[in-house]
């Protein structure tokens, strides 16, 4: 029924989760569970907690959270599905959330995404296979002066134009790059 | 109140704000010139943290040690990153512009020499005879900051640097009235609700505290959700505790305990600024058990909204914080009668709680001078797209487009034309050039087809397509549409299917018809403004700008040459200078390269559109056009 329905899978790059890491998803859970009171009216806030805890909400954390609130798994689901800033797969070491506001678009922001599109090799809401990156889109972040506009790990980076992404990228592999000898050395 | 507890609360805040004066004057007194960055996220994103880094490096190699803080949007965002150095026998001087080398340089030369830099400079922040100030900006004539009145000259993050400036004094004086007297007062200066709708917020109170039921509750409605509006990231990034001061006062006039601050999740820097504020607030006793030793207590609660726009509707960030999904529910019963789990709940904007305290401070008569007969006070607009001057303003109700537009917003950059301002997000629509002279008020913009709405205003050039942009915003609404009405939620949908094909350059004349009458079965088949205003973006481009339909049905051209499937980037043969390479080395997929002639050549199947070697291709030669229908390539290069 709802457009922004996300699909059931556990792990869009569909790896199989091990019996140790969903264990250790639910401890997390139980955990973050213990500081907040059974009322309904924590649900939000508690999805909010364990996404920043785990990075994404796994069915384990789902199931814990609708039984300690004592309320059906569906309500949670579908509450998750509901808000866009609930994802249900694991996301990338570095977001990348490319800003599709008004101004945004007008000055080009879906040729950035374009652009992020092809030189990641992936689309909207996916994450690349090693891990590295997580590519997604957000309405707007307000940032409509410096448009266009991507949020790079939660950093909004202005003007945003193609040339920019292949600059943006290039930090990245330098600082792996960098990283890569320090362990090799 | 009882008459006998005023003087305590009178004295307590007295010592406060003592302290905060204090504090504040300690900044001006060490004789040293005070460094203020704007960090908001405007400030970031152009790259101001690592200015404020640059300052404090630089400062630490010079062994400087003056006082450095961080503010909010001083509205001036174009020319972020923003500085304002304040130095001892100088005025306060903002610069513009600022890299981190014009920062290391600013402290070198004029915090620690006794050169101002003159090249760097915005504006003064009083008139001198150094340098202009921004009181002789064009734009100043237009604009009266209300609202607006702190940002970017405090500390967001100091509870004393808003004390110091006439903060919490309105709240002091406010608990030794009736909450009736309040009431009266905003009645008076009629106030009107500032998230869009417009409805009179004294009387929203009035009905509030007459509906029999407790508790009551008190909600600042901060889910700016709008795409192209920022007037309430801005607000409470540069000045969160104008809010809240504007929140217990409403607590108090209504009768409630407790209250919430929905802010929506896009904006972490306001919830991170809004949270320590409501910290130091409840440690000065601002907030919480018995305020300022009065026998009102009142506690507010920050919530973090999930990312989805129809939350912005009230009965639909209701049920949010009620842990549901953010459904809007069919109004009457309005939730002052009836809203948080079925309570009486009075749910108001930020820039309308910001109004509050200026309201009582200044008298009721005074806000009701401003403005037109109709609506009164201020209007904030956050400026984007193509105009020169991005960033916040804000005007009296009445000031009309084309003052906003070409003398505060100093009209559009690069010489183009004007063609449309887009007012009011998803609910609103695009007004042309002739509908540049009226008046900026609640009613005629409604009357003209787009709607106050929450204040984004987005202008559009001649390289903007309409169609494009009615189809931006169904993909929006439809996205975002919760689902519940099926007009909404299918309507929507068929809509944008519609306008996408129009795009594609394979829409029929049929459609535009069949695109009307969903328009207004959308509109009468919605609860919730999102889908009762959904179609205002396709109705007014109908309205004033059918002609761009029409190119793109019958010629399959696109007049702005801004739809990707309507154009092709073409290197016109003769303009194109051999010894250049530019396009050849920025093209991101390797389309462009050298024919025998050394004259450039665009590979039309690789190409991707990304416009960068438009760009790219020096001014002087300017070789590279779009056109539109892409057929207008010679065949030659295809």
């Amino acid at each position: 029924m709802n457009p922004k329905a996300k699909t059931v899978t556990q792990n869009n790059t569909g790896e199989e989760v091990s019996a140790e890491k969903e264990a250790r998803d639910r401890q997390e859970t139980l955990k973050i569970l213990k500081s907040f009171g059974r009322k309904r009216e924590n649900l939000i806030p508690i999805l909010q907690k364990v996404q920043a805890r785990l990075g994404y909400l796994p069915r384990e954390a789902m199931m814990e959270i609708a039984t300690h609130l004592g309320i059906p798994e569906i309500d949670v689901y579908g509450v998750v599905t509901f808000y866009n800033q609930f994802r249900l797969n694991p996301p990338g070491k570095h977001s990348i959330r490319v800003c599709l506001g008004t101004a945004c678009h007008m000055k080009g922001g879906y040729i950035t995404l374009d652009a992020w599109k092809r030189r990641l090799d992936i689309n909207q809401g996916e994450t690349t296979p090693d891990r590295e990156f997580d590519l997604d889109t957000v309405a707007c972040v307000g940032c409509c002066t410096m448009a266009p506009v991507t949020v790079v790990d939660n950093q909004p980076e202005g003007k945003v134009e193609p040339t920019k992404v292949d600059g943006i990228l290039l930090a990245f592999e330098l600082e792996r790059g960098a990283e890569g000898q320090k362990t090799v050395r | 109140m009882k008459v006998d507890e005023s003087p305590t609360i009178a004295s307590l805040f007295e010592e406060i704000k003592s302290q905060a004066d204090s504090h504040w004057q300690e900044l001006f007194d060490s004789g040293q010139p005070v460094i203020v960055v704007g960090t908001a996220t405007c400030g970031r994103a152009a790259g101001a943290l690592d200015v404020l880094k640059a300052i404090r490096d630089e400062l630490e190699r010079q062994g400087v040690d003056c006082p450095v803080f961080e503010a909010g949007c001083l509205g001036h965002c174009y020319a972020e990153p923003l500085v304002i150095i304040g130095k001892p026998g100088y005025p306060p001087i903002c610069y513009g512009y600022v890299n981190p080398v014009i920062a290391e340089r600013l402290v070198k030369e004029f915090v620690v020499g006794d050169n101002p830099c003159l090249e760097f400079v915005l504006g003064a922040l009083e008139a001198n005879d150094l340098v202009p100030s921004f009181a002789d900006f064009p734009r100043a004539t237009y604009e009266k900051k209300i609202v607006l009145r702190n940002c970017g000259h405090i500390d967001p993050t100091d509870i004393n640097h808003y004390i110091a400036n006439g903060g919490y004094v309105t709240l002091s004086k406010a608990l030794q009235m009736s909450p009736e007297e309040i009431i009266t007062e905003i009645k008076d200066s009629g106030l009107k609700g500032r998230g869009g709708a417009g409805f009179s917020t004294g009387q929203k109170w009035e009905i509030c505290r007459n509906t029999p039921g407790r508790p009551k509750y008190a909600i600042c409605n901060a889910d700016e959700g709008d795409p192209g509006a920022f007037m309430d990231r801005a607000i409470l990034e540069s000045d969160p505790h104008s809010v809240i001061e504007g929140l217990i006062i409403t607590a108090y006039a209504v009768g409630v305990r407790n209250g919430y601050i929905y802010v929506r999740a896009e904006y972490p820097l306001a919830v991170e600024r809004v949270r320590i504020a409501l910290r130091q607030a409840k440690k000065l006793n601002l907030l919480g058990r018995r305020i300022l030793g009065s026998d009102f207590s009142f506690d507010i609660r920050l919530f973090e909204g999930s990312g989805a726009f129809v939350c912005g509707e009230e009965t639909a960030l209701i049920a949010s914080l009620e842990g549901k999904a953010g459904m809007p529910r069919h109004r009457p019963p309005y939730p002052p009668t009836s809203g948080l789990y079925g309570k009486p709940t009075v749910v108001n904007n930020v820039k309308t709680l910001a109004s509050v305290p200026q309201i009582l401070t200044n008298g009721a008569a005074w806000f009701a001078s401003i403005g037109t007969e109709k609506s009164k006070g201020t209007a904030v607009f956050a400026l984007a797209g193509k105009i020169v001057n991005t960033g916040l303003v804000e005007v009296p109700m009445g000031t009309t487009l084309r003052q906003v537009i070409f003398d505060v917003g100093s009209g559009i950059p690069n010489g183009k034309r004007f063609k449309a301002v887009q007012i009011g997000g998803p609910s609103g629509g695009c007004l042309p050039e002739s509908a540049l002279d009226l008046p900026i008020d609640f009613d005629s913009l409604t009357e003209a087809g787009a709607m106050m709405g929450s204040g984004g205003m987005v202008v559009l050039d001649e390289d903007d397509c309409m169609v494009e942009i009615a189809r931006y915003f169904l993909e929006f609404t439809q996205r975002e549409s919760c689902g519940k009405c099926t007009f909404c939620r299918l309507g929507t949908k068929q809509m944008l299917a519609l306008l996408s094909d129009i795009t594609l350059g394979e829409g029929t004349q049929a459609d535009i018809d069949i695109l009307k009458a969903l328009a207004r079965d959308v509109k009468t088949g919605s609860l919730c403004s999102l889908g009762k205003t959904a179609p205002n973006p396709v109705l007014t481009t109908l309205r004033y700008f059918e002609g761009e339909y029409q190119a793109h049905i019958t010629e399959g051209r696109c007049p702005a040459l801004m739809c990707q499937h309507l154009i092709a980037y073409y290197i016109l043969p003769n303009k194109c200078e051999r010894s250049c390479d530019a396009c050849v080395g920025t093209c991101t997929v390797e389309a462009i390269s050298p024919n025998k002639k050394r004259i450039k050549v665009i590979d039309q199947e690789k190409c991707v559109k990304c416009n960068t070697c438009l760009m790219a291709c020096p001014p002087q030669y300017n070789a590279i056009v779009k056109l539109s229908p892409p057929s207008e390539v010679p065949a030659a290069e295809k």
